[in-house]
């Protein structure tokens, strides 16, 4: 089909005129680089006839001629609204893939926290076991498209037998000065045999026109190493993001993710667990609050390889407007993966009639003493609840926001750094407040 | 005074008429007894006239101190003074009983146009008030009736009449289910309330509880009628007989049952 061809052209013009730069880079990553141009080449952009993008129409993206998103000014006034001032550890910010030395405020580019670009050119040998390794290795093009055209990312490295007191906050900002501008984030986080961090990835926007963000995390999370891992996407209300988290835990290692969107008109997010060795455990957050004609779409999977293993799930959406949510969970549990305890929930809040919700969750079981359980439910405000509020003398928009918190207070709550918490209750208070004001 | 009164009051809900002409009067100072059988319209009554908008009223009249009661919202008639024991208190994870207690205070407040409650000064106050119904302190920092066995919540709900201080306080089958230590706890909570400003209607089930409560007036509901209406011998008389006894507009597969 020549639609196809077209939209593939320029990705693959992109991708040649990037030769030289990767002339500069190690032959591992050239060679992975090439094998995620390949696979994007040869797969495109998926459609709604593939089975786990059904309910997903990433056209909109297709047929936009996405240009490498390069420049910009932002200043930390701008990026007030996406920091936190508790944050004392480091923070890494780029600015349209491109790392802001100004805006970042890390000591040493050569110590745990640092960039690709830093590594590569300093170090390559400690993250050439990873970098790019697991995300080439899944059917997703668009992962494949990030590897095979990031600038730069973040590496954070937590040594082994260490505990990081503050969390480290990587921030990636659009200005989307110009139209039809892209960046393909990308972050390398390596968790050391007992270590202990929190790492907070913020993907937001502040220009006005449409931009894609396609992200890539990879996280390896060694044996009995606990990291809390927050993905906070605020993008704009015209932008269109894609991501793909890689997880993969050793034994004992205990991994949290939180994937937060509130933001972005066309959303995509995958995460990817693989539960490599014995008693590891990963637990899975989603909050998704939407409103107007914004598409959010989580699909998770988590694949338990080995026995004792545990996994939790739990996504919650509240939808408003013309709002679409999407989620698609599976869980795999092999031959060897004996005495699996996994768990999957997805619910859902509607708060207007014309808003709406496909969920998909799926079990592949292969063992026989496993504990699996999944579910999904899609409601409306109680309208008992409400009178019991409004029969207190609470006005009815109080009451369904008293409500609507109440529904993702369990989520909010499992947020450990307390300012994320905070920062996310009062955007979703904020969301429904605007959301009431634009029925007026 | 006359505070609240109901003349031939009409609901249906979902075409099926419930209430059937219902007439009542309630004055400052009086404590009213509704009674009858399972199904007769008693909850139905009072989550009328709490604002509860499943039930479509479809004729009569119900003022409030000469107000058309039936024009306000539920907030509305809750910061006018009127205020309903729920049968079943619905659950709300991840709010504090103290945080939501204090917002219901605050909107009357606000309403009368005082000043709100901080926290602090709030928390004193509840303070007293749980010391007063022999409650546990605890109860005010978990999650609304999360978690709460069926008599907690029963006494969550006096909790809030005793903070809101209601003129008037309907109380739906407050008193269903519970042990005698709970009953007594309701029925502290109502009788502290009791004062020539306020009104009080109980909506029950059993004569039990007006032992402890004692009525002016006694009121039989049957079929979505008042059948009929007396003083506290009433309740007494259908202790003794059940309310089979009732003939007219009680339904006769009760009356049988009785």
């Amino acid at each position: 089909m020549p639609a196809v061809t077209e939209e593939l052209s320029t990705y693959l013009d992109v991708f040649g005129s990037r030769a030289e730069r990767r002339r500069a880079e190690p032959d591992w990553l050239v060679e992975r680089r090439n094998r995620g141009m390949r696979q994007f080449a040869e797969q495109g952009f998926p459609t709604t006839k593939h089975e786990e993008y059904r309910y997903t129409n990433l056209a909109p993206i297709a047929k936009t001629p996405f240009r490498i998103a390069d420049g910009g000014t932002v200043t930390l006034d701008d990026l007030a609204p996406f920091l936190y001032n508790e944050i004392k550890g480091d923070r890494l910010v780029f600015v349209n893939g491109q790392f802001s030395r100004t805006l970042s405020s890390v000591a040493d580019l050569k110590a745990s926290v640092t960039t690709t670009g830093s590594l590569l050119a300093d170090n390559p040998a400690v993250i050439a076991p990873h970098l790019a390794r697991y995300s080439t290795e899944r059917n997703n093009p668009l992962a494949a498209l990030n590897s095979a055209l990031f600038s730069d990312g973040a590496v954070v490295r937590i040594p082994e037998y260490s505990a990081w007191d503050a969390p480290i906050h990587l921030v990636f900002v659009s200005t989307a000065d110009a139209p039809d501008t892209a960046t393909h984030p990308r972050v390398l986080v390596i968790a050391g045999r007992d270590s202990e961090a929190a790492v907070i990835e913020t993907h937001c926007g502040i220009g006005g026109t449409p931009y894609w963000t396609n992200a890539v995390t990879e996280i390896v999370a060694a044996d009995n190493a606990r990291l809390d891992h927050y993905r906070l996407q605020q993008e704009t209300l015209s932008a269109f993001h894609s991501s793909l988290v890689e997880i993969h835990q050793g034994r004992d290692a205990n991994v949290t993710t939180h994937s937060v969107s509130f933001g972005g008109a066309l959303v995509r997010n995958d995460v990817e667990v693989v539960l490599e060795d014995e008693n590891s455990e990963c637990t899975m957050n989603g909050l998704y609050a939407i409103n107007g004609r914004q598409h959010v779409d989580n699909r998770t999977c988590v694949d338990h390889t080995m026995p004792h293993c545990t996994s939790h799930q739990l996504y919650k959406g509240v939808l408003d407007g013309y709002a679409r949510g999407v989620f698609g969970g599976k869980i795999i549990v092999r031959p060897d993966a004996q005495k699996t305890d996994a768990f999957q929930s997805n619910k859902n809040l509607l708060l207007s009639e014309n808003a709406d919700v496909n969920t998909k969750p799926q079990l592949e079981i292969d063992a026989n003493d496993v504990k699996c359980s999944h579910g999904a439910t899609i409601g409306q405000i109680d309208g008992e609840a409400a009178f019991y509020l409004r029969s207190r003398g609470l006005g009815e928009s109080e009451a369904r926001s008293l409500l609507t918190y109440a529904f993702a207070a369990d989520l909010l709550e499992r947020m450990k750094f307390a300012p994320v918490r905070d920062r996310f209750e009062s955007l979703l208070m904020a969301k429904l407040v605007q959301q009431r004001a634009s029925k007026k | 005074m006359t505070m609240l009164e109901i003349k031939n009051l009409q609901v249906s809900v979902e075409d099926k008429q419930i209430l059937k002409g219902i007439n009542l009067s309630v004055s400052s100072g009086e404590v009213h007894a509704v009674m009858g059988p399972n199904g007769s319209g008693k909850s139905t009554l009072a989550q009328v006239i709490a604002g509860r908008d499943t039930f479509e009223v479809t004729a009569g009249s119900v003022t409030y101190f000469g107000k058309d009661l039936l024009e306000l919202a539920p907030e509305e008639r809750a910061c006018e003074g009127i205020f309903l024991a729920f049968q079943y208190p619905v659950e709300i994870p991840g709010v504090s009983n103290l945080y939501f207690l204090r917002a219901a205070v605050n909107a009357a407040r606000k309403h009368r146009g005082e000043d709100e409650l901080d926290a602090i000064d709030f928390m004193e106050i509840a303070k007293k008030k749980m010391a007063s119904l022999g409650m546990d302190n605890q109860m005010v920092s978990r999650a609304v009736n999360v978690g709460f066995s069926g008599g907690e919540k029963k006494r969550n709900e006096i909790f809030q009449m005793a903070l809101l201080e209601p003129k008037l306080a309907i109380l739906d089958e407050t008193d269903s289910g519970l042990d005698i230590d709970a009953l007594k706890t309701v029925a502290d909570g109502v009788n502290a309330l009791r004062g020539p400003e306020r009104a009080i209607v109980v909506v029950t089930h059993y004569q039990r509880l007006l032992n402890y409560i004692v009525p002016d007036f006694v009121h039989v509901l049957a079929d979505g009628k008042v059948v009929r209406s007396g003083d506290k011998s009433l309740a007494l008389e259908l202790e003794d007989k059940g309310y089979g006894w009732l003939g007219n507009g009680a339904r006769p597969e009760l009356a049988v049952r009785a």
